[in-house]
């Protein structure tokens, strides 16, 4: 490994913090593998010894883990891992013709990452977000009804520094790394910020309401 | 006309609805107290009683699920809430632990409760950050209000609940798979029996319950049986989340008793996109048998939609109109079904590739007559041959379709390919020239 002191003792401390989690330590593996990719970018052959030493796993069983799940990087990711779900209905809506601008617009292809190391694309599953398709996700956080147009200039935003904020989520987004750290259950202050609930969320108790009904009270 | 019954949406829309503060001022918390006055086993009698089925697709009774945990040995028992919410089309849960978080942990306390458990685990997909950050923070301020930790509301009860995040895999829904997930493993079902009831989590009794089951949860501790068997039909109780997407005027959650019609969804819904019609849809997710118009009045419930052929499942109504191609929808489900296959059985991991060939293959011209019965014969090799219920739902849209739209399907080979324009499926305007031209 080399990791240097201060940062192998971060990752000590907060991964004792992972485990206390649970009534067995070796569920604490996922959320590791998180923490490992808030540090590197990516679960890298140190992350994997490290992950190793901690639960008393060989490399390989650790990898064994890594690669089941798409999440997990095994190349450095972009600061911002931008996902176009090219699932059927969004892809119908027009998530196909999403992916196919951003992707000549940036000039990188699936899973792969802009020189810079600043995006990394990707066309992803449905991520339960239908009913506001077609859905573009930035590091996990919901880009809702998004056309080519919307999509690249996301894109060329977050490229040029500035703070891009959600359609569902928080003021803006946060980072690769940062949001990774999120992922292994440690909290970043932000659960409070809010772009609104959105409108399709809330049709069925709008019609609800304006038709006067609601269910009965007992 | 069925009216909708808003009762888990009916506070989405209060000022920081997911807050402890706005929950517990709607009433929140108050079925718990209620709760923790009865008797557990009395719980899950009203459960049971209530006709609850699992949200989460399969419709198994929760009540039951429950009542299958052998007596207490003493030793732990666990609840896992299934928030792994991926099913194509489906976008009920996540919502739903957006935007009222507490009304999930709530279910969760008095279902562990009822059940005997001190430690709850909610094991959410990985992919929905915002998500993940609401319901951790609800977690800690439950601790804070005293409704988690220990000697609850003076109960002498205790519970502890950990919020896991997933790391993407679809398979993970499947609730022996996420159990191995949840262990720190690869994601793959594990072989019943036993079940999770008898050996689940670290091989403990253990209930999987979908997040939507549990969130119902609090309401019929609250109203009581009568109230949730007062809705639905006769065999499929309560309301449920409808969630209408694709091309539909005002896609979106719409709550409404089990038994209601797409037609009437989509009266509250502005109908179809205009100058359209109805040309397919799924009434339960991606991996249910599609429908069409004819199924228009077909009542949304286990039952009637079994008898139509098809699945109740997520209740995931993906819409899609008369300029939507099917061999395109379907190869592109196909194409999900094979990257998601975990690859532990062989009708799926190998059935759902050679699918994904075909219909891609035929979708761009280059298929057979030959290949849309070797289609069929494909999903014959994988349906009830699969090691879980993954490889059964890649066949699903492939076995339904051909049955419906044969004729599209020649078409594909006689016109040698795609006969639509794509572009006019899309819900922005574009012309479909190339992009890099």
């Amino acid at each position: 490994m080399t990791y240097d002191d201060a940062t192998l003792a971060q990752l000590t401390a907060d991964a004792q913090q992972i485990l206390a989690r649970y009534p067995q330590p070796r569920s604490g593996l996922l959320p590791v593998l998180h923490l490992v990719q808030s540090v590197d970018g990516f679960v890298s052959p140190d992350g994997i010894g490290f992950a190793a030493q901690l639960f008393g796993l060989s490399a390989a069983e650790v990898s064994a883990v890594a690669t089941f799940y798409t999440q997990y990087k095994r190349r450095p990711n972009g600061d911002y891992q931008v996902g176009v779900c090219t699932n059927t209905l969004c892809a119908i809506m027009g998530g196909d013709r999403i992916w196919d601008e951003l992707s000549e617009h940036v000039g990188v292809g699936n899973g792969e990452t802009t020189a810079d190391g600043a995006i990394t694309l990707e066309r992803i599953e449905c991520n339960a977000a239908c009913d506001y398709a077609p859905v573009m996700m930035v590091n996990w956080e919901f880009f809702d009804n998004q056309t080519p147009e919307s999509a690249k200039q996301v894109v060329d935003d977050l490229r040029l520094g500035k703070d891009v904020a959600p359609s569902r989520g928080p003021n803006k987004v946060c980072s690769f790394k940062q949001t990774e750290r999120l992922l292994a259950g440690f909290e970043d202050g932000l659960a409070n910020e809010d772009q609104g609930v959105g409108g399709p969320t809330l049709a069925g108790l709008d019609a609800a309401k304006a038709a006067g009904w609601e269910a009965s009270k007992s | 006309m069925t009216q909708l019954t808003p009762v888990l949406s009916a506070i989405w829309d209060q000022e920081q609805s997911w807050t402890i503060e706005t929950y517990t001022k709607t009433g929140g918390y108050g079925p718990l107290n209620k709760a923790l006055k009865m008797a557990p086993t009395d719980i899950v009698q009203a459960v049971k009683d209530s006709g609850l089925r699992g949200r989460g697709g399969a419709g198994f009774p929760t009540g039951m699920k429950w009542g299958f945990l052998p007596p207490d040995d003493g030793l732990p028992r666990y609840l896992v809430v299934n928030a792994d919410e991926s099913e194509p089309g489906t976008c009920k849960d996540i919502p739903t632990m957006l935007v009222n978080p507490h009304v999930l942990i709530e279910g969760a306390i008095i279902t562990s409760f009822a059940i005997g458990c001190n430690h709850a685990f909610m094991y959410v997909r990985g992919e929905v950050a915002h998500v993940y950050r609401r319901l951790l923070q609800a977690v800690r301020e439950a601790y804070a209000a005293g409704h988690l930790g220990q000697n609850i509301h003076g109960t002498g009860y205790n519970l502890d609940i950990t919020v896991h995040a997933g790391a993407g895999a679809y398979i993970c829904g499947e609730e022996t798979a996420l159990l191995d997930s949840l262990e720190g493993l690869r994601g793959q079902p594990r072989l019943k029996p036993p079940f999770p009831a008898v050996a689940g989590l670290y091989a403990r009794p253990t209930v999987v319950n979908n997040v939507e089951s549990i969130a119902s949860v609090p309401a019929i501790v609250d109203k009581g049986v009568g109230w949730f068997t007062g809705m639905g039909t006769e065999k499929s109780k309560g309301m449920g989340l409808f969630s209408l997407s694709g091309h539909v005027n005002k896609p979106g959650q719409y709550e409404a008793p089990l038994g209601i019609t797409l037609r009437e969804l989509l009266e509250y819904a502005g109908g179809m996109r205009e100058g359209h019609e109805l040309k397919f849809w799924t009434p339960g997710g991606s991996s249910t048998p599609i429908f069409t118009a004819e199924h228009l009045d077909t009542p949304l419930d286990y039952e009637s939609v079994g008898a139509a052929g098809s699945m109740l499942g997520t209740r995931a109504l993906q819409l899609f109109d008369d300029t939507t191609c099917v061999v395109r929808a379907v190869m592109r489900w196909a194409e999900f079904y094979k990257h998601e296959s975990c690859g532990k059985c062989t009708p799926c991991r190998e059935g759902t590739y050679w699918l994904t060939l075909i219909l891609k293959r035929l979708e761009h011209g280059e298929g057979t007559m030959a290949d849309i019965q070797q289609l069929v014969d494909t999903c014959d090799s994988i349906l009830g041959r699969a090691f879980c219920a993954l490889g059964d739902g890649a066949t699903s849209s492939v076995t339904s379709s051909v049955a419906l739209f044969r004729e599209e399907y020649e078409a594909h080979v006689t016109g040698a390919g795609c006969p639509f324009d794509h572009a006019a499926s899309a819900l922005f305007p574009y012309t479909n020239e190339a992009v890099n031209a």
